[in-house]
């Protein structure tokens, strides 16, 4: 066996080889379809997923899917509880993770890649991104617990719209600053030194050469990155979305976003949780509407970079 | 040679650009640098707050309670020895099942995929890479458990380790097959055409030439899925089950709470368990340990995959 | 289908890019450079150099050089590859302050000012002082836009910004070839109107000198001697410097040229230096230095 690691064993084996007919290559068409029976097992899975859910969530799906999406939480019956509640409070959530993540972690990738020379506290920058983005997602939630519910609730009224939002901003930003680094990265530096050429102080070459030509990119990972947030549902069990509900109708903007709250894959996580078969329905209904959610966004930032391939 | 001056003398102060200008470009920078100290100040918050209230925890739990017949926190019992094994269980469970088909997709991808196949199947592998935790969690209980062990195990309980191991695998596999397949294309050409010149087959030089090449990578990929497999939360608790309450047990057939699922227990009552036998505390003190365990072997995986990169 | 090299030669005026090699190599044509030389009109000393060494952190790249350039003369710096030619253009426009670990020692003066004083600010500087790069590095926008951009930056009216547009397209004998797409994609030029851009770009902000780095080692003979043609009118307004590894350019279209040659020390590190400076046709018929001669009559490099 191990004579097949030197090159005169790898000889030997070749030697075999062509004693035998060309098409009898037995063990390499094994292996061949080995690889190909595990690619297809992991990304078949996928399908599979889709259609159980599918099935089993079939009778909200086909029956009142309106209803579903349109009405909220009800703790009588499986039959009257909707999502409408999740969804909104995603979106909130999303945006206002975006609105902390997005700014932050461009500015960080700009710094890292436009800057930054090897000094001492870019290779902190760059260390510490490294490791927050192995950091599992339950200990965001710790971090959001103890410093945006509890530390600043002045400011974030404690376990509400912002503070959920704020825990996975930092849970993406990590995604965002190597995405846009990147991005940053792929620019020539060509470019750069074209701009410089006429005259461009650095901020000019950033903001007018630099940036835009790496926009289509960075956009893709935010992208991305907010999908990763939408499906997260471990930190924002411990910031306090699991017991919330949305409050609105009665309430303004402003209030919402202080306020309780709910995000759809603690929904699902909640119906999951409840006893009976009927709220089985609803949790797997629930995850078809989250999967063509996730799977829709990222489909499009996977086609937005597909389109926009820059070819320097 | 003549050396009349035909324009009027040159100063220093005709070589500045304008104030405001200069201004724009060094304020920009201060805000980018700005930016990179927020995500450190992250990292740092993290730390502080998980290691205060754990050191807080650990000062004040008795050292008999962390072992003990099981993990009941709010009867002030702590066997750590519980989530442990219940994690360890798990988390190989799924690396059964992830590493092989992550690395079979992985091989298939860069030695074999017509560049067809590889165009659609990269994004889809990125695509599963989003599926929401959640959801995998609702098909553990929902198909795996019912559909397929049951048919092998008859006392199998409906919440169980090894449905949570098997699905939690299938969410680590694109994450694996990720960073293996990165690993295999960073083998030089010129050591297959090596191998294929002396003859040898292509099974041949996949499994003795391009695999022990890359073989620090795979392993990278290994640990790296390893530590995501520890630290994922939803599939868990949904899953497995006892999170609020576990008896220590060796069976994967039964139910176990893990590390994470015990912290999103604690974290669905944080109302409750507030000052309660220590009980909040112990939240913080596992997410220390859960927070060191994957910093370790991620620090471990990126200093392979960097080694790696830096020898070819 | 197969091309009489002495045809398009006289077609493009370029004989020497087109004529086989093994005559250009040896023999450089001394009418023509003798023809393109003495035009000269009043000229200045635009730079002073003196004492000039570059270092990448701790590696000397170039060492010593001392030179003047003067006003509305092109002059050519050439040399073989690795003897710090295209580092020494860089210093003129403070382009070498963005590499990471460099430093310039040593004075170079423009126009009585020390070009590396804390007060001068390399942004200015490289205003005065405009780059036309090796490879055409046209910005991904129009061609309108590319040119336009550097006047916008240093604060032209938006009312006067299409005549400097169309002045410098003009200037770079670009203006037919695109007046009827200026708002197309520079990349849909060819590279050598892609590099006459660049040029115009860079002669639309007005500057003093324009400085060159093998500007047509990405081009083909025939867009190379558009450029050549250019670059010897460009001469009446500006003050050109340009580095070239090809020596019968710098015969045909600079007035004073610097050899610079390449020196390894004892720890394998080469640091380039500057070996002679003098007008062309002196260069290139009667080189004062063993070293120029073997370098430009072939035998090393």
């Amino acid at each position: 066996m191990s004579v097949l690691t030197t090159p005169a064993g790898i000889a030997a084996d070749a030697a075999d080889v062509l004693r035998r007919r060309p098409g009898a290559d037995i063990a390499g068409a094994v292996f061949r379809w080995l690889l190909i029976g595990a690619t297809v097992f992991a990304t078949g899975f996928l399908g599979v997923l889709l259609a159980v859910m599918i099935v089993d969530g079939w009778d909200v799906l086909s029956g009142n899917l309106w209803y579903f999406l349109t009405n909220g939480f009800s703790q009588r019956s499986a039959a009257e509880s909707g999502v409408s509640q999740g969804i909104i409070g995603s979106l909130q959530v999303a945006l206002v993770t975006g609105v902390f993540a997005v700014p932050i972690g461009v500015a960080t990738a700009i710094y890292l890649v436009e800057y930054a020379q090897d000094s001492r506290f870019a290779r902190i920058v760059e260390l510490n991104i490294r490791n927050l983005a192995g950091v599992p997602s339950i200990v965001y939630g710790l971090l959001g617990l103890a410093v945006f519910v509890q530390t600043i609730d002045r400011f974030t009224k404690g376990a509400s719209v912002i503070a959920g939002g704020m825990t996975l901003a930092a849970l993406v930003l990590p995604i965002i600053v190597i995405t846009s680094v990147e991005a940053l990265k792929a620019v020539p530096d060509s470019l750069r030194e074209a701009a410089y050429g006429v005259g461009a102080t650095k901020w000019e070459v950033l903001s007018r050469q630099v940036l835009p030509a790496a926009l289509s990119t960075i956009l893709t990972g935010t992208v991305l990155a907010l999908a990763r947030a939408l499906g997260e549902a471990a930190p924002l069990i411990l910031v306090g979305a699991a017991t919330g509900f949305l409050s609105f109708g009665d309430a303004n903007m402003f209030e919402t976003f202080t306020g309780p709250y709910t995000a759809l894959p603690v929904q699902i996580f909640n119906f999951a949780r409840l006893p009976g078969a009927d709220w089985g329905v609803n949790a797997a209904a629930a995850s078809v509407v989250i999967l063509v959610l996730v799977l829709a966004v990222n489909g499009l930032a996977i086609y937005l970079r597909n389109r926009f391939e820059k070819q320097w | 040679m003549s050396l009349t001056q035909d324009r009027p003398e040159l100063t220093a102060a005709d070589l500045q650009t304008s104030r405001s200008r200069r201004a724009r470009s060094h304020t920009v920078r201060w805000l980018f640098m700005g930016a990179a100290a927020v995500t450190v100040l992250v990292s740092a918050l993290i730390i502080w707050t998980v290691a205060s209230e754990a050191w807080t925890y650990i000062s004040q739990v008795e050292l008999d309670k962390l072992t003990d017949i099981g993990w009941f926190p709010r009867r002030g019992l702590f066997d750590l020895s519980t989530l442990l094994v219940n994690t360890l269980q798990i988390s190989v469970i799924a690396m059964l099942v992830a590493v092989p088909s992550g690395f079979g997709a992985a091989i298939y991808l860069s030695e074999y995929a017509h560049p067809r196949v590889r165009k659609v199947m990269k994004p889809t592998l990125e695509l599963l890479a989003s599926v929401p935790s959640v959801v995998l969690g609702v098909f553990a209980i929902s198909f795996i458990t019912p559909s397929i062990l049951t048919n092998f195990f008859d006392d199998i309980n409906y919440f169980n380790k090894l449905a949570a191991g098997i699905a939690v695998g299938l969410l680590v596999i694109p994450l694996i097959a990720s960073i293996a397949e990165d690993s295999l294309r960073a083998v030089p050409l010129a050591l297959r055409e090596a191998s294929a010149g002396l003859g040898a087959r292509k099974v041949t030089t996949s499994i003795r030439v391009v695999l022990p090449a890359a073989l620090s990578g795979l392993m990278a990929a290994t640990i790296v899925g390893f530590s995501r497999a520890i630290g994922e939360t939803m599939v868990v608790t949904i899953a497995s089950g006892g999170g609020d309450t576990s008896l220590f047990n060796l069976s994967i057939l039964e139910s176990g709470g893990t590390l994470t699922s015990a912290m999103a227990a604690l974290g669905l009552g944080t109302d409750q368990v507030a000052g309660n036998n220590l009980a909040f505390q112990s939240l913080y003190f596992l997410g220390a340990l859960l927070f060191a365990i994957t910093l370790v072997l991620n620090m471990l995986g990126d200093v392979i995959v960097r080694r790696l990169r830096n020898r070819y | 289908m197969s091309q009489e090299p002495e045809a398009s030669a006289s077609d493009v005026t370029v004989p020497d890019a087109l004529a086989p090699k093994d005559q250009s190599r040896a023999r450089i044509d001394v009418s023509a450079v003798a023809a393109m030389a003495p035009q000269r009109v009043e000229t200045s000393t635009v730079f002073e150099c003196a004492d000039v060494d570059v270092y990448y952190t701790d590696f000397r790249a170039l060492r010593d050089v001392t030179l003047d350039v003067n006003s509305h003369e092109v002059t050519a710096l050439i040399g073989p590859s690795g003897c710090g030619k295209t580092t020494f253009l860089r210093c003129f426009n403070r382009m070498n302050d963005l590499i990471e670990g460099a430093r310039v020692e040593g004075t170079i003066n423009y126009h009585g000012v020390d070009l590396y004083q804390d007060e001068v600010d390399p942004v200015e500087v490289r205003r005065r002082v405009g780059m036309v790069f090796q490879k055409p590095n046209p910005f991904p926008k129009s061609i309108y836009d590319n040119v336009a951009y550097g006047p916008r930056l240093a604060g032209v009216k938006r009312s006067e910004i299409d005549d400097v547009v169309e002045g410098s397209l003009t200037r770079a004998a670009l203006w037919d070839e695109v007046k009827d797409r200026l708002k197309m994609s520079a990349y849909g030029l060819s590279g050598g109107q892609q590099q006459r851009l660049c040029i115009a770009r860079a002669i639309a902000v007005q500057p003093d000198v324009v400085l060159m780095d093998e500007p047509c080692s990405a081009l083909d003979p025939i867009a190379t001697g558009r450029i050549e043609e250019l670059i010897a009118e460009l001469k009446t307004d500006y003050t050109i410097i340009i580095v070239t590894h090809n020596m019968q350019q710098a015969a045909r279209i600079s007035d004073m040229t610097a050899f610079f040659s390449v020196q390894a020390n004892e720890m394998g590190q080469r640091t380039g230096e500057l070996v002679e400076y003098a007008p062309t046709s002196l260069i290139f018929t009667n080189p004062d230095d063993p070293r120029t001669e073997a370098y430009i009559t072939g035998r090393v490099g």
